[in-house]
C-alpha cells in the first residue's frame, strides 16, 4: 500500500502506458474519453445505415435495398443512435465532468466504472454481428425497429432477435452501474461548501438523469426478459394466442421509453446551461427554478408513456389523463427555455463554437418541442401518430437537441482534456455546415408526414418524392459534415498547429473545472477544494 | 439599412418561391368528415399557438443575439432571477393549453362514440393484405396490393395511384355511420385512412373500434400505420364511398362473384385452367415471400423451387397450404382461399419454376383435406 502512496506523491503523468492503461483503468478521464470515442464511432455506424436508408428513399421504386433489409437498417439505426451514442456520450461527459465540477480526485466506485464502459463494445459487437451476419446471408437481423413491439419480435422475430436481447442487457446493466456510480459520486463526493443548490446545472442534470436510469432500465430489462421466456421457454406474457396480452408489451416498454428520452435531453439541458452563462457573461438565469423545472420533467415523464400509444384503442378517460399529462410537460420545459433565453438578455454575448452549437440547440429544440406538444393533442395525434411527422419530431429533438448538446460540449470542454484550442473556424465550418443540412434534412420530413406518408417503410407513392428527395439531399451533406468534427478533434488532440489552451480557457467560464491547469493533470483534487 | 434591403429580397424571394411550391402538399388536410375536420381544426390551431410563441421567444433571442454582444462594447447586466416574471411564465402557459385541452376534448369524445351505427365492417389485419367482413350481409373478401412488380422494381412507369391501389376495394354508402372493429391474424397492423382521420391499431386478441360517416363520394386511400414486418410498406387501404344505389348494386355483385366461386369449387379443372388461374393466385396470396420466380428469399423465406414440400407429397403440400406452419411466417391460407384457389395455387406450385410433377389438383381435393 506504501508503494503506491509513493509513487502518487506528484501527481503529474504516472499513467500506466500501453493497452493496460485502457483495458483496466480506472481512472474517469481515461474512462470518460473512452467512452466518447466508443459514442464517435458509433455514431459514423449509425449514421451509415442513416444514409443506406435516406439513399433508398431518395426515389420511389426499390433501387439498392429490399424491404426486409430497410427494416434492419432502421431497427439497427435506432438501438445503435440511442443505445450507442447519444447515452454513453453523456456518460462519458460524466465522467470526465462531474468529478472536476465537484472537486472530486476520481468517481466514487472506479472500477465499476471500468466494467460498466467494457460491457458496451460487447453489447453492441453483438448486436452489428447480427447485421453483419445478415449481410453475409446468415439470417436476417433484428428487423422490428427499435420499438420491437411484440408480438412482430417474439413469434416472428428473426433468431437474432435473441442476440438482440443480450445485447440489450448487457447494455442495461452497463447503464444501471454507470448511474449508480454517478449517484454515488454526487452525493458523497462533493468538495466541502459545495451545497446541492451550488452545484453546477450539469451535475443537477445528470443527477436527476442517473435517477431516471436506475427507475426504468430495470423496466427494460424485464420486458425483453418476458420476450426471451416468450421466445424460448414457451410462457405467452405478449401471445394474444396463449392468453397474453401484445399491448401489455407497450405499456411495459413505454414505462421505460417515454423516461428514455429524458434520459436522452436533460443531460444536454445541463450543458446548454453551463454554456450560455459562460458565453453571456453572465450568471445562469433563475438557477432554482431550472433544478425545480429539470426535477418536474422527470417526475412528469412517469405518467405520460401511454401517449405513444394513442391508437391502441385506449378507453377514452385515459387517452384524456395521458393528453393532459403530456401537455403539462410543456410548462416546465418552457422555464427552461424563457431561463435561457433571459439568460441571454443584456448579456455581453460572443459567439465561439459552443455557443453557436447551444444557440441552435435553443431554436432547433423549441421547434421539436412544439411539435411534441401537437402530438400529446389525441385527435390530432391519430393523423400525426406513425407518420414522418414523428419522425420529424424525434429528430428534431434528438439530434438537434441531445447531439448538438453534445457537439456543444466537446467544442466547450476539448481545450480542458487536451490543453489545446480546437481550430475555430473548422468549428463554425461544422456548425454551419451541419446546421443548414439538418434542417434541410428534417424539415420536410413535417410535411410528408402530414401529407400522409406512415414512417418505417422502404418505398412511396410519388406525391411525397421532392420532399423525400430534399431530406436525403440533406442527410448526406449532414453525414459528412461530421467528418470536419473527427479532423478537428483528431488535430486538436495532437495539438501541433493549434494555441495551447489557457486554465481557465473562455473568459466567462466559472467553476472548478476551470481552476485546474489545462489539460486537466490525470489525477486532479487530491486535496478538495473549498467552495465558498 | 443595407442589410435591412437584402433580408427582405430574401423573404420577397422565398414567398416567390413558395408559390412555385403550391402544388406540394405541406400541410393536414381537412378530410370529408367531421372529425378529420374537428382533428384538422385542432391542428392549425395549435400549430398557430405554436407559431406565435416561436415569434415571440426567438424574436427576442435573436434581437438579444444582434444588440447584446461583446463586440458592440454591450456590458453585461447583473441580473439572475426574478420571482415575478418566473410565476408570469409558469402561469401564462397553463391557461394557454386550456384553450387547447378543451376543443381537443370535444373533438375526442366525438371520435370516440361508436354507438347509433347503421353498419359494421370487421377489418383484420393479416401480413400483409387486409380482410374486410361486412357483419350481417355475408360480404366477406380480402383485399391485396395491385400495383405490378414491374413498377414497384422500376422496369415500368410508375401509375399516380402507385402503392395505393387494392384488388378489392371497400366500398361503402354516403351518410351512414360505418363502424369499423379492427382485430388482427398475426402482428400489429394499423388501419389508416388521412381523410377520415381514422387510424387504429389492429392487435391479435383485440377488436378495437372507430367509425366513420361522410357526405363526400369519392374514393379515398390509406396504408398500415404500424411496422408489421417485410411488407408493411406495400398493404393499402382503398375504400369508394358510393351513393345508395351504387351500394346496392355493389352488394347484389357481391353476391354473384361469390356464387360464381362456389360453382367453380364444384366443376373439375384442367390443366391449362389450373396453371393460369394458380399462377393469378400465387401473385396475390405468395409471391411476396416466396418470390416470383420461386427462389423465395434466402434464410428468410424458404425457397418452393425445387422444395421437398412442392415435389414430394401432395397431401403434405395441401396441410401445409391450407394450415399453415405455426410458430413462421407461413399463414393458414384454409380459411383464406376457397376450394378453387387453393386448388388452382398448389397445381401451378407443383408445375412451375421446374417442378414438373405433372399433379393436377382438383377442388374436391382439396374439400377431403379439410
Amino acid at each position: 500500500m506504501s508503494a503506491v502512496i509513493e509513487e502518487h506523491h506528484d501527481d503529474h503523468d504516472h499513467k500506466p502506458t500501453g493497452i493496460g492503461r485502457w483495458l483496466f483503468s480506472t481512472n474517469h478521464k481515461d474512462i470518460g474519453t473512452m467512452y466518447l470515442w466508443f459514442s464517435f464511432t458509433m455514431l459514423f455506424i449509425g449514421g451509415t445505415l442513416a444514409l443506406v436508408i435516406r439513399a433508398e428513399l431518395f426515389q420511389p421504386g426499390l433501387q439498392f435495398i429490399d424491404p426486409e433489409m430497410f427494416n434492419q437498417m432502421t431497427t439497427l439505426h435506432g438501438l445503435i443512435m440511442v443505445f450507442g451514442v447519444i447515452m454513453p456520450a453523456f456518460v462519458g461527459l460524466a465522467n470526465w465532468m462531474v468529478p472536476l465540477m465537484i472537486g472530486a480526485p476520481d468517481m466514487a466506485l472506479p472500477r465499476m466504472n471500468n466494467w460498466s464502459f467494457w460491457l458496451l463494445p460487447g453489447a453492441f459487437g453483438l448486436l452489428i454481428a447480427s447485421l453483419i451476419m445478415s449481410l453475409m446471408g446468415m439470417g436476417s437481423a433484428p428487423n422490428f425497429g427499435w420499438t420491437f413491439y411484440a408480438p412482430l419480435s417474439t413469434t416472428y422475430g428473426p433468431d437474432s432477435t435473441d442476440f438482440f436481447i443480450f445485447s440489450v442487457h448487457m447494455m442495461g446493466i452497463s447503464s444501471i452501474m454507470g448511474a449508480i456510480n454517478i449517484i454515488a459520486t454526487i452525493i458523497n463526493m462533493r468538495a466541502p461548501g459545495m451545497t446541492y443548490m451550488k452545484m453546477p446545472i450539469f451535475v443537477w442534470t445528470w443527477f436527476i438523469t442517473a435517477y431516471l436510469l436506475i427507475a426504468v432500465m430495470p423496466v427494460l430489462a424485464g420486458v425483453v426478459t418476458m420476450m426471451l421466456t416468450d421466445r424460448n421457454f414457451g410462457t405467452s406474457f405478449f401471445s394474444a394466442a396463449g392468453g397474453g396480452d401484445p399491448v401489455l408489451f407497450q405499456h411495459v416498454f413505454w414505462f421505460f421509453g417515454h423516461p428514455e428520452v429524458y434520459i436522452m435531453i436533460l443531460p444536454s439541458f445541463g450543458i446548454i446551461s453551463q454554456i450560455v452563462p459562460t458565453f453571456s457573461r453572465k450568471k445562469i438565469f433563475g438557477y432554482s427554478s431550472m433544478v425545480y423545472a429539470t426535477s418536474s420533467i422527470a417526475f412528469l415523464s412517469f405518467i405520460v408513456w401511454a401517449h405513444h400509444m394513442f391508437t391502441t384503442g385506449m378507453p377514452v378517460a385515459t387517452e384524456l389523463f395521458f393528453m393532459y399529462a403530456t401537455m403539462l410537460i410543456a410548462v416546465p420545459t418552457g422555464v427552461k427555455v424563457f431561463n435561457w433565453v433571459s439568460t441571454m438578455w443584456q448579456g455581453s454575448l460572443t459567439f465561439e463554437t459552443p455557443m453557436l452549437f447551444a444557440i441552435a440547440f435553443i431554436f432547433l429544440f423549441t421547434i421539436g418541442g412544439f411539435t411534441g406538444l401537437m402530438l400529446a393533442i389525441v385527435p390530432a395525434d391519430f393523423q400525426y401518430h406513425d407518420t414522418y411527422f414523428v419522425v420529424a419530431h424525434f429528430h428534431y429533438v434528438l439530434v438537434t437537441g441531445a447531439l448538438y448538446g453534445i457537439f456543444a460540449a466537446v467544442y466547450f470542454w476539448i481545450p480542458k482534456w487536451t490543453g489545446n484550442m480546437y481550430d475555430e473556424s473548422l468549428g463554425k465550418w461544422h456548425f454551419w455546415v451541419s446546421t443548414i443540412s439538418v434542417n434541410v434534412l428534417f424539415f420536410p420530413m413535417h410535411f410528408v408526414g402530414l401529407a400522409g406518408m406512415p414512417r418505417r417503410i422502404p418505398d412511396y407513392n410519388m406525391q411525397f418524392a421532392e420532399f423525400n428527395q430534399i431530406a436525403s439531399i440533406g442527410a448526406f451533406v449532414f453525414g459528412f459534415a461530421q467528418l470536419i468534427l473527427l479532423y478537428n478533434v483528431i488535430k486538436t488532440i495532437r495539438g501541433k498547429s493549434t494555441e495551447k489552451a489557457t486554465d481557465q480557457v473562455w473568459e466567462g467560464a466559472e467553476g472548478l473545472e476551470w481552476t485546474l491547469p489545462s489539460p486537466a493533470p490525470f489525477h486532479s483534487f487530491t486535496t478538495p477544494p473549498t467552495v465558498k | 439599412m443595407r442589410a435591412a434591403i437584402r433580408v427582405a429580397s430574401f423573404i420577397s424571394l422565398m414567398l416567390v418561391s413558395m408559390q412555385s411550391w403550391a402544388e406540394y402538399q405541406l400541410d393536414l388536410r381537412p378530410g370529408v368528415t367531421s372529425f378529420s375536420q374537428g382533428a384538422y381544426e385542432i391542428h392549425t390551431l395549435v400549430m398557430w399557438i405554436c407559431v406565435v410563441i416561436g415569434i415571440i421567444v426567438f424574436g427576442v433571442m435573436i434581437y438579444s443575439i444582434i444588440m447584446h454582444r461583446k463586440s458592440r462594447g454591450y456590458e453585461a447586466a447583473k441580473f439572475d432571477d426574478n420571482l415575478t416574471v418566473e410565476i408570469v411564465w409558469t402561469v401564462i402557459p397553463f391557461i394557454i393549453l386550456g384553450f387547447m385541452a378543451v376543443p381537443a376534448t370535444k373533438v375526442l369524445l366525438d371520435m370516440e362514440d361508436v354507438s347509433n351505427s347503421d353498419m359494421s365492417i370487421k377489418v383484420t389485419g393479416y401480413q400483409w393484405k387486409w380482410h374486410y367482413d361486412y357483419l350481417g350481409e355475408d360480404i366477406s373478401f380480402f383485399s391485396n396490393l395491385s400495383t405490378p412488380m414491374e413498377e414497384i422494381q422500376n422496369k415500368a412507369t410508375k401509375n399516380p395511384n402507385y402503392l395505393l391501389e387494392v384488388d378489392n376495394r371497400v366500398v361503402v354508402p354516403i351518410n351512414k355511420k360505418i363502424r369499423l372493429l379492427f382485430t388482427s391474424n398475426d402482428v400489429i397492423h394499423a388501419w389508416w385512412i388521412p381523410a377520415f382521420a381514422v387510424k387504429k391499431d389492429a392487435i391479435p386478441g383485440y377488436i378495437n373500434e372507430s367509425w366513420f360517416k361522410t357526405d363526400k363520394i369519392g374514393t379515398y386511400r390509406g396504408q398500415c400505420a404500424e411496422l408489421c414486418g417485410t411488407n408493411h410498406g406495400f398493404m393499402p387501404i382503398v375504400v369508394d364511398v358510393v351513393s345508395e344505389a351504387d351500394y346496392a348494386t355493389w352488394v347484389a355483385s357481391q353476391k354473384d362473384s361469390a356464387a360464381a366461386a362456389e360453382a367453380s369449387s364444384n366443376k373439375t379443372w384442367t390443366m391449362d385452367e389450373s396453371m393460369e388461374h394458380g399462377k393469378a393466385v400465387y401473385a396475390t396470396s405468395c409471391l411476396a415471400c416466396h418470390q416470383a420466380n420461386g427462389a423465395g428469399i434466402p434464410n428468410v423465406f424458404p425457397g418452393l423451387a425445387g422444395s421437398a414440400i412442392a415435389i414430394g407429397d401432395v397431401s403434405k403440400h395441401i396441410d401445409v397450404v391450407v394450415n399453415g406452419v405455426s410458430a413462421t411466417a407461413m399463414q393458414a391460407f384454409g380459411p383464406q382461399l376457397n376450394d378453387a384457389d387453393l386448388a388452382a395455387l398448389i397445381t401451378y406450385e407443383r408445375n412451375a419454376w421446374g417442378n414438373n410433377t405433372g399433379d393436377l389438383v382438383q377442388p374436391a381435393d382439396i374439400k377431403a383435406a379439410r
